[in-house]
């Protein structure tokens, strides 16, 4: 993205002028979801774009199409039903045994093609590791604008996609359009836009594509494939409840009291990103702007300031519990609760309390 | 071998404040850093340099200031820092600073032979995208690993490196053939210090200072703001929410407060409460 320092030259450049768009790029039309899958399963972050994309579809008067690329035409039929029930009126499917791992190489030549053959508009993608490489590499070939990390779609009176994202460590954000260039490319992190309804029964077009690439000529190879331990996996983008840790805390021996809450919860647990700088967590439980975002119904955080990079990671929550010791602290202007108390008291009795009475209310039901 | 690190100088954000009223960044005063995480691209090419024997070339676009991180670099133990400087690169957005990057990265292989292996941060903290380093790759053909959390192994004589790499669900061990680009994942190594002889070099060493012109750009529409295809139409301060938190206010003993706190937040979300009773119930049948 640009560099939103760099004040916008009022004259010279582009900044401020609109050309009309030129001709070939008139024949750009509908808004496209590069669905993620890795081993088999389709990343919600995808759902999670369709539901967007349809919303931007209906305010351009254009169909919503979602991309599917691997190898396993059955299990890629059934992932595009999943892509109708949550929006799509179109699936492109791209199978070969090429595409059987997620590679950079196969992914951006399949992608590219399918775009440059039938010309979307708007192409958006998850902010994830996979979502990133190719996306960084597809705007490149097709040299065209991608805004990575938006935090907000929309389509401006022009018929432009607005793309917003945070920028200077999420102390602003800004808007950023691709005027000149198709497709508008963004991408989008997991759990920042809201997962749509599933509409059963809800069906649409299939379009074969049969991809140009043949795995001997493909230079980068899977060795193998490791995947995570369950214990290793932090689910919290996806967590019902989230209880969080920050400095406040004082010491990584008290952070187990942030565990222990968790534990009576049945909740994910995470922490402010000066936790993992010490140790006291690993980088896949922190949470914030350059953590993870979070969507959970309780979030509870446990001598946390609320620095502004925080924030914008727990902004979602519907219920933001905040316990710290100073009244002043900002969490509490974006908290909907609040208590002024020591975290490292506190948390065992809550622990308690929550403990009793759920017990209380599983005896009387 | 020969191995080029792209290395950005940053403001260090967490020092940033925006002012209050005209929502600016108020960038007096604020000290700029290597980007945090290009320090752990530069640390990996370094260890390749003491296992392998390779000579590291530290690259950098920006203003001449930006000579300042290059030094560094090159107290941490590159052997030479190129600097890529010119006005028309002002206001470039990720498509046009993979163009600037890739042309000096060729003019770099012109002079100083071929780079086996390009590295780049994962991200930057200011521009925070991810994509310099996949758009180089693709601009310049080089295989593209990113995420990189380890190089299992190079053969420079096969021309083959294999790495792990970290996908969303699991590490994916790939080979591929050399010239690569790697960004690298963050807290992989720790950046050494450097000597003192190291320090002392750096101070009275030359950082090769290139503008567009040098490194073969004629066409400056592919640069700085006129290159980038993205524009920023506006930055503004995220909205304040406009109630604060309602506090509990509970007087007495800790598990009267913790009572208290459990009442609120079960009285605001008393669907919570009943998946957490479902919820324990399951775990205890
Ligand atoms: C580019 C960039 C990206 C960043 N990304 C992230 C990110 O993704 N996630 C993130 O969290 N941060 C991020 N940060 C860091 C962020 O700016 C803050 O520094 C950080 O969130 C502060 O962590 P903290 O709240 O744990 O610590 P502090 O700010 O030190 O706050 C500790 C709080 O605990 C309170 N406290 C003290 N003792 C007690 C007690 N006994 N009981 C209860 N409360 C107590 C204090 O009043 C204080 O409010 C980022 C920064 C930058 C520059
Ligand atoms: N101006 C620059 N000079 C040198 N390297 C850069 C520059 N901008 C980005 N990079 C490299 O590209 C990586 C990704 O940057 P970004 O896409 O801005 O998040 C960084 O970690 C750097 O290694």
């Amino acid at each position: 993205m640009a560099d939103a320092a760099k004040p916008a030259p009022t004259k010279g450049g582009r900044a401020n002028t609109k050309k009309e768009l030129p001709e070939h790029f008139k024949a750009y039309k509908h808004v496209w979801v590069a669905v993620e899958i890795e081993h088999g399963a389709v990343h919600s972050v995808s759902f999670e774009l369709l539901g967007e994309g349809r919303k931007l579809a209906d305010k351009r008067g254009v169909e919503l199409a979602a991309v599917l690329m691997g190898d396993d035409r059955e299990a890629l039929g059934k992932a595009a039903q999943d892509c109708f029930e949550y929006g799509a009126d179109c699936v492109y499917i791209a199978c070969d045994p090429a595409l059987k791992h997620y590679r950079n190489e196969t992914s951006t030549q399949v992608l590219t093609d399918i775009v440059n053959t039938y010309q979307p508009e708007i192409l958006l993608l998850g902010a994830t590791n996979l979502g990133r490489d190719l996306a960084g590499s597809v705007a490149t070939t097709l040299k065209t604008g991608l805004t990575a990390d938006s935090t907000e779609l929309a389509i401006d009176e022009d018929g432009s996609l607005a793309a917003t994202r945070p920028t200077f460590g999420g102390s602003l954000l800004c808007t950023i359009f691709t005027l000149n260039f198709r497709p508008q490319m963004a991408t989008v992190r997991p759990r920042v836009m809201a997962m749509p309804e599933r509409e059963e029964g809800r069906s649409g077009r299939i379009v074969e594509f049969t991809p140009n690439i043949a795995e001997d000529d493909v230079v980068t190879k899977v060795l193998d494939f490791i995947a995570d331990r369950d214990s290793d996996k932090a689910a919290l983008p996806y967590a019902d409840v989230v209880v969080a840790g920050g400095l406040g805390l004082g010491s990584v021996e008290n952070f187990q009291l942030v565990k222990d809450l968790a534990a009576v919860l049945g909740a994910e647990y995470g922490g402010s990103r000066p936790l993992v700088q010490k140790g006291w967590i690993t980088s896949d439980r922190q949470i914030g702007q350059t953590g993870k975002t979070i969507r959970p119904r309780l979030y509870i955080a446990a001598g946390i300031s609320g620095a502004i990079q925080h924030r914008v990671g727990v902004e979602g929550a519907d219920l933001i519990l905040a316990i710290n010791t100073d009244p002043k602290a900002p969490i509490f202007e974006f908290a909907h609760l609040g208590i002024v108390a020591d975290a490292v008291t506190l948390l065992p009795a809550l622990t308690e309390a929550f403990a009793r009475r759920l017990r209380v209310t599983r005896m009387a039901s | 071998m020969h191995i080029v690190v792209c290395i950005k100088q940053v403001p260090d954000s967490a020092q940033i404040r925006v002012h209050p009223v005209t929502n600016t960044i108020m960038r007096q005063g604020v000290p700029t850093i290597i980007n945090p995480y290009d320090l752990f691209a530069l640390e990996e090419a370094l260890r390749l340099k003491d296992r392998l024997g390779a000579s590291v070339t530290a690259l950098c676009m920006g203003p001449p200031t930006a000579s300042e991180s290059l030094r560094k670099a090159l107290t941490f133990g590159a052997d030479r820092a190129v600097l890529l400087t010119d006005r028309y690169f002002a206001g470039s957005d990720t498509l046009a600073t993979s163009y600037a990057l890739s042309m000096a990265l060729t003019k770099i292989g012109e002079e100083f032979g071929t780079p086996e292996i390009v590295f780049t941060g994962k991200q930057t903290i200011d521009g925070d995208t991810a994509q310099v380093g996949p758009g180089i790759a693709s601009r310049l053909k080089l295989n593209q690993l990113t995420y990189i959390s380890k190089i299992v192994a190079t053969d420079l004589e096969a021309g083959r490196i294999t790495v792990e790499r970290r996908a969303e669900t699991g590490t994916q061990v790939l080979a591929t053939k050399l010239p690569v680009l790697i960004t690298m994942l963050e807290a992989t190594n720790e950046m050494r210090r450097g000597t003192i002889a190291q320090a002392l070099e750096a101070a009275r060493a030359e950082i090769i200072t290139w503008n567009a012109s040098d490194v073969g750009i004629e066409d400056l529409t592919k640069c700085g703001l006129r290159g980038s295809p993205t524009i920023v139409k506006k930055v503004f301060a995220p909205t304040a929410r406009s109630e604060a938190a309602a506090m509990i206010e509970a007087e007495g003993t800790m598990d009267a407060k913790a009572r208290a706190v459990v009442d609120a937040i079960f009285a605001r979300a008393p669907g919570v409460e009943d998946d957490l009773t479902a919820q324990a119930l399951h775990h205890y049948v």
